[in-house]
């Protein structure tokens, strides 16, 4: 539903993505991370046709942004960073003046439908300059919402929300993600946890990795990495578990009792280093793998893409 | 024709709830009422050099040069507060085409001037009933429509100068400059040159109405300037809209 290939932007003699390649399958979510100024909602504004890109191809629901813009801006609703809002409307005025733009030919039911879905029911005839920040942004998901597109394109949609309303519009998005393609920026790592299907990291205008949350997270230290927790003195269990067959190193960990594997391979060995542990007479409290957290892994690839290399499936 | 519809009629309904198109409608009705009074409170007196009975010229006349100061402050905000309030990006993600944008926030602007004129067609009708037998009509329609054309072309340059800036002021004293560089300074040169002061003089936006649509002469070329100037701002707005894009 989204097909992007070598998508490069260049402001004068700034590049600010660099030959992106992904893809967004029908009934995906797919998280895109980085760090302010990475180049992602340049690569939004792409994608909705609101700007050409310099070089590459991209095609949305089908269509090639640049050749069919406005058939792409049929089939995708956009909410960008800074909600465009006129504040001197109501929100149902609002969403008329959107959905006539859109030719709805059930405009006011469509509208009523749309408002129930993102919880502004009883707000259609308020000011839009009256609303607190949290309620714009839903109408503003409102406005994206209200054609039912094929593609989703959300720009920090959770930003200036309250908890509560940050767990409703996750809510949200998941579920209008199985039936659509939702691509969704943010730099709150758990939210990608949350709710993306796959995570892109883009960093510098170029992604330095792409996968499943969980994949990341498992990456590609923490998959070899175990933490072993004993009820007494680590030292004499060290060397000991050094030297079982596909054990790397043994070192201490950083609380008592506790002992960092890494090993030298991805099988199973969880089973002989428990016997190993309980052989030497001592009691195994905790065996598990260490992964990395989302933030760690987003630390790493974007405090040096060039040395980080890429984790491509 | 839809898409250049919902932008007008938002821009339209706009206006009556802005404070400086208020502002815009009461000096311009108010004035145009002064004059109006004043010319045939006066009647009487001037008739010794204007020996004939007032006409619609003396309502149409005020209102085009009212239009010189009054389409700036209507045209200014029209692109760029959409750009300053970041609803451009909205527009230009709708399918909606760049120049259908550029044409309704026109539209908008010009059906409320339509609107003032409509309302200021009180005074030819108490002009009309105060003499006797009546206003020529003819005079009355060319003037209007005069007057309608001067507008389309002052709100097209302007929407096309508003598309340019992000800054409403900016907009605002810019059109100003270009409306009294052309309603104006351009009819010097044309009277200064021994040779060549025809191109400034077809260029002077103000003899195209006083001289003959004001006396309810109607040229073509006269018709024809005015329509390309209001292409010329449209076409510029489009352009305008289109660069922002690649920005």
């Amino acid at each position: 539903m989204i097909r992007v290939e070598g998508l490069t932007k260049d402001y004068g003699s700034r590049r600010a993505i660099n030959a992106l390649t992904f893809e967004a399958q029908q009934g995906e979510v797919l998280g895109f991370l980085g760090p302010n100024g990475a180049g992602k909602t340049t690569t939004m504004r792409i994608l909705t046709g609101y700007m050409p890109a310099s070089s590459g191809r991209a095609t949305v629901a089908g269509y090639d942004v640049m050749e069919e813009s406005l058939e792409v801006r049929r089939r995708v609703g956009y909410l960008p960073e800074t909600v465009p809002l006129y504040t001197d409307m109501t929100v149902f005025d609002y969403l008329k003046f959107m959905a006539n733009l859109r030719h709805l030919p059930d405009a006011e039911a469509r509208i009523d439908e749309t408002l129930e879905l993102v919880g502004m029911a009883d707000r259609a005839g308020g000011y839009i300059g009256k609303l607190s920040k949290g309620m714009r942004q839903r109408v503003g998901l409102a406005q994206a919402l209200l054609h039912r597109p094929e593609v989703l394109i959300l720009d920090e949609p959770t930003i200036g929300l309250d908890p509560g309303q940050v767990v409703e519009v996750r809510n949200l998005i998941r579920d209008v993600g199985r039936e659509r393609t939702v691509l969704l920026s943010t730099h709150i790592l758990s939210e990608a946890q949350q709710i993306c299907d796959r995570v892109l990291i883009i960093n510098k205008g170029e992604i330095v990795a792409e996968d499943t949350p969980s994949n990341l997270q498992m990456g590609l230290e923490g998959a070899t990495r175990l933490l072993v927790r004993i009820n007494g003195d680590t030292a004499a269990l060290l060397e000991k578990l050094g030297e079982l067959e596909g054990v790397q190193t043994a070192k201490p960990g950083a609380e008592k009792g506790e002992i960092e594997l890494n090993l030298a391979t991805r099988e199973e060995i969880r089973p002989e280093i428990a016997r190993a542990v309980v052989s030497g007479g001592f009691d195994l409290l905790e065996l598990r793998p260490i992964g990395m957290s989302l933030e760690d892994i987003f630390l790493q690839l974007t405090r040096d893409n060039s040395a980080g290399g890429k984790s491509k499936e | 024709m839809r898409n250049i519809w919902t932008i007008a009629s938002r821009e339209y309904k706009h206006y009556f709830i802005s404070p400086i198109a208020y502002v815009v409608a009461f000096l311009f009705l108010a004035t145009v009422g002064i004059i109006f009074a004043l010319t045939i409170l006066n009647a009487n007196d001037s008739a010794l050099y204007y020996p004939s009975a007032p006409d619609a010229s003396s309502v149409t006349g005020p209102m085009a040069f009212l239009l010189l100061l009054t389409s700036p402050a209507l045209t200014m905000r029209l692109l760029a507060d959409e750009q300053r309030m970041g609803t451009m990006e909205l527009l230009l993600t709708a399918p909606l085409r760049d120049w259908e944008l550029v044409l309704g926030k026109w539209l908008g602007a010009f059906l409320f001037i339509a609107t003032l004129a409509g309302v200021s067609l009180i005074f030819p009708l108490i002009l009309d009933i105060l003499i006797d037998p009546g206003i020529d009509k003819g005079v009355l329609f060319v003037g209007y429509l005069g007057v309608l054309l001067v507008a389309a072309a002052m709100l097209g340059l302007g929407v096309g100068i508003s598309a340019m800036f992000s800054n409403q002021v900016a907009a605002f004293f810019v059109s100003l400059v270009i409306f009294v560089i052309m309603w104006w300074l351009i009819g010097v040169p044309a009277s200064l040159l021994p040779n060549g002061g025809e191109v400034f003089r077809y260029l002077d936006m103000a003899s195209h109405f006083y001289e003959s649509m004001i006396i309810g002469v109607i040229n073509l070329a006269d018709i024809v300037y005015y329509l390309s100037l209001t292409a010329l701002g449209l076409f510029t707005g489009t352009i305008a809209v289109e660069i922002r894009r690649w920005r």
